[in-house]
């Protein structure tokens, strides 16, 4: 069995009913539980729990503080390539977007290191579009091994792949793997993906449990939130957490917020989600797991991004670039999105310290795997 | 106060504490110092040993902290015993916490990875203080094979709730012959004084401290309570008793 069986029972339309109503007594009767459970975790994001924001945010930020601390990690994306034989609709690499393609070579990657590892980071996510041939398993091998040296942790948010080419890749040092299934809307997807390897709904979506039987430490989802009802989604989302935790519980996982952002692909949102209403989906995840990771990167404007710190994120990017080559020579290639908050690295520290919090840089070590 | 004495050392405090979760470094440090603890937990992972001038290290460096390393994020013995060498190289002390938790979301103990590495690093000549479940049985098991204490846990890590796992700690407290720590799960100051009271030699607190509004007064009122936990029961704490013992019905007649 796998998660694909899983969501394959649920009914959109049924789903999205269930969390739409929600009443005030339903959000109420979570707000005084102690442990959440998927029914109050759809309470917590419905409309009928605006008025409660304020609340829910005060629990997200106890329950934050007492498993994380007043600390908040950091950590920072290298694009390794924009070369992507996929069509997605929404995506600034996506293979009908006309854009130059770079994929760095190993001199590339290392002076990439050197300048992020000189503003401080320790923990790198690699990124990359979808080329199987040229970016495939020996690519990341290969970037692995380059930066090993440099970084206690190395995150990978490419492809999916194969449960034997993440066996041997975290043999090489890999601590985490992102992948986002972006709509758990099964039609839609079709849709949003209509070609490439990653149009494969039942592939993509299992793609967890092949990480899970490979025993990586961290592996990471998300949706990408306003492509399709972002209530709907979260909540498969959350179902996929749920599944992956009784499984694969010597993972760890984590949960990102990517928002669609302007970029050079163009498309409608249909879904479009406020801050406010951001605020909750992230403070709900909080309630209903209080042990996850939650992630914000640089799409988020300064002034989100400051005030989420408090409320429930632990793990954050900053001084990003979002195109391959980027941190050497800035605006060479076109970027994959727009970054919102362009902040130097001290900026942003000066403004967790502010904010009482602890900037981590490392916490961990390439010797306990 | 007694003095404690694990392996070849002698504590004038029994607060150990942890060094995570702060909000700066020097608010960590003011607060170590306040509790008057002289064993605090340092994580490998949060350390750099590639430099000699680690932030954390540097707040930590007063003759009255011994380093405790600690092994979290390793899920095996295998990987245990290779953090365990390294920290011993790097920070030039054969003390180690082991910690083995393959399951990162509760972080609870491996009893069977835990028993395996600490056999090994107990011939490697390591101070092996291990982090485990309230498990009387485990506990002996590894005084058996050397360890210099054990470090049963009050309830989850980071969990605040306190001695959940009290009947199990008050059996291995009195079946053990090395010290007890009480580790995890200790979230106010009245919980550790109990725990000192109950018999246990020593406890270990981090986030009850780090997280408080105010670290260093929090530290503060756990040395108290560590303190008069102690001395209340080297005072022998009388006994509670549900009923009055004014009259013996039972036995009046062999009177």
């Amino acid at each position: 069995m796998t998660f694909y069986d899983q969501i394959s029972e649920v009914n959109w339309t049924q789903l999205g009913d269930s969390i739409y109503s929600k009443t005030t007594a339903d959000v109420k009767g979570a707000l005084e539980k102690e442990q959440f459970d998927l029914e109050d975790f759809k309470a917590l994001i419905s409309p009928a729990a605006e008025p409660f924001l304020e609340l829910i945010a005060k629990k997200s930020h106890l329950k934050t503080q007492k498993r994380f601390g007043k600390t908040i990690q950091l950590y920072i994306p290298l694009y390794l390539s924009n070369e992507c034989q996929n069509i997605c609709t929404y995506c600034g690499f996506s293979m009908d977007v006309k854009i130059p393609r770079k994929t760095l070579l190993d001199h590339e990657i290392i002076e990439e290191a050197k300048i992020i590892k000189e503003m401080g980071y320790d923990h790198v996510l690699l990124v990359t579009g979808e080329a199987n041939k040229s970016v495939g398993l020996d690519y990341f091998k290969n970037a692995i091994r380059l930066l090993k040296p440099y970084f206690s942790n190395i995150a990978l948010e490419v492809q999916p792949m194969e449960q034997r080419d993440y066996e041997e890749l975290i043999a090489e040092g890999l601590n985490t793997v992102l992948v986002y299934q972006e709509t758990y809307n099964k039609t839609n997807y079709k849709i949003h993906h209509p070609k490439g390897k990653k149009s494969n709904y039942k592939y993509r979506v299992e793609t967890q449990d092949r990480l899970g039987q490979a025993k990586i430490h961290k592996m990471g989802l998300g949706v990408l939130i306003g492509l399709e009802d972002w209530r709907i989604d979260s909540v498969c989302n959350a179902m996929h957490l749920q599944y992956l935790e009784k499984w694969y519980w010597e993972s760890k996982f984590t949960v990102s917020f990517p928002r669609l952002r302007p970029c050079a692909g163009g498309v409608q949102l249909k879904s479009p989600i406020s801050d406010r209403q951001l605020v909750q989906l992230i403070c709900a995840y909080r309630l209903l797991n209080e042990e996850l990771e939650l992630s914000m990167s640089t799409r988020e404007s300064a002034l989100f991004r400051d005030n989420i710190i408090k409320l429930g994120i632990t793990s954050i990017s900053a001084d990003s670039k979002t195109d391959p080559g980027g941190y050497a020579n800035p605006k060479q290639n076109l970027e994959q999105f727009e970054i919102d908050d362009s902040r130097s690295t001290e900026e942003f520290i000066a403004v967790i310290k502010r904010k009482g919090y602890d900037p981590v840089f490392k916490d961990w070590d390439m010797s306990l795997q | 106060m007694r003095h404690l004495r694990i392996a070849n050392v002698e504590f004038s405090s029994r607060l150990f504490t942890g060094t995570g979760k702060f909000s700066a470094n020097d608010v960590m440090e003011k607060a170590l110092l306040t509790s008057g603890s002289e064993l605090v937990t340092v994580a490998l992972k949060r350390v750099d040993l590639q430099t000699d001038s680690d932030d954390i290290l540097r707040h930590l460096n007063h003759a009255q902290f011994n380093l405790l390393p600690n092994t979290s994020g390793v899920r095996t013995a295998k990987e245990a015993i290779f953090a365990a060498e390294l920290a011993r190289e790097a920070l030039e002390t054969n003390w180690l916490k082991l910690e083995i938790h393959p399951d990162p979301k509760y972080l609870m103990p491996d009893p069977i990875e835990t028993l395996k590495a600490a056999t090994e690093l107990v011939k490697k000549g390591f101070v092996v203080l291990p982090y485990v479940h309230a498990d009387p049985v485990l506990c002996k098991r590894l005084e058996d094979i050397g360890t210099a204490a054990v470090m049963p846990l009050g309830s989850p890590i980071g969990s605040n709730k306190g001695l959940r796992t009290k009947d199990f700690l008050e059996i291995i407290i009195d079946q053990s012959n090395v010290p007890v720590i009480v580790d995890a799960g200790i979230g106010a100051p009245s919980h550790a004084a109990m725990a000192m009271e109950m018999g246990a030699d020593a406890v270990l607190v981090n986030t009850a401290i780090a997280v408080a509004d105010d670290p260093v007064n929090m530290a503060l009122a756990f040395k108290m309570a560590v303190k008069a936990g102690r001395i209340a029961f080297e005072s022998k704490l009388g006994k509670t008793l549900s009923e009055a013992e004014a009259s013996s019905p039972l036995t009046a007649f062999l009177d």
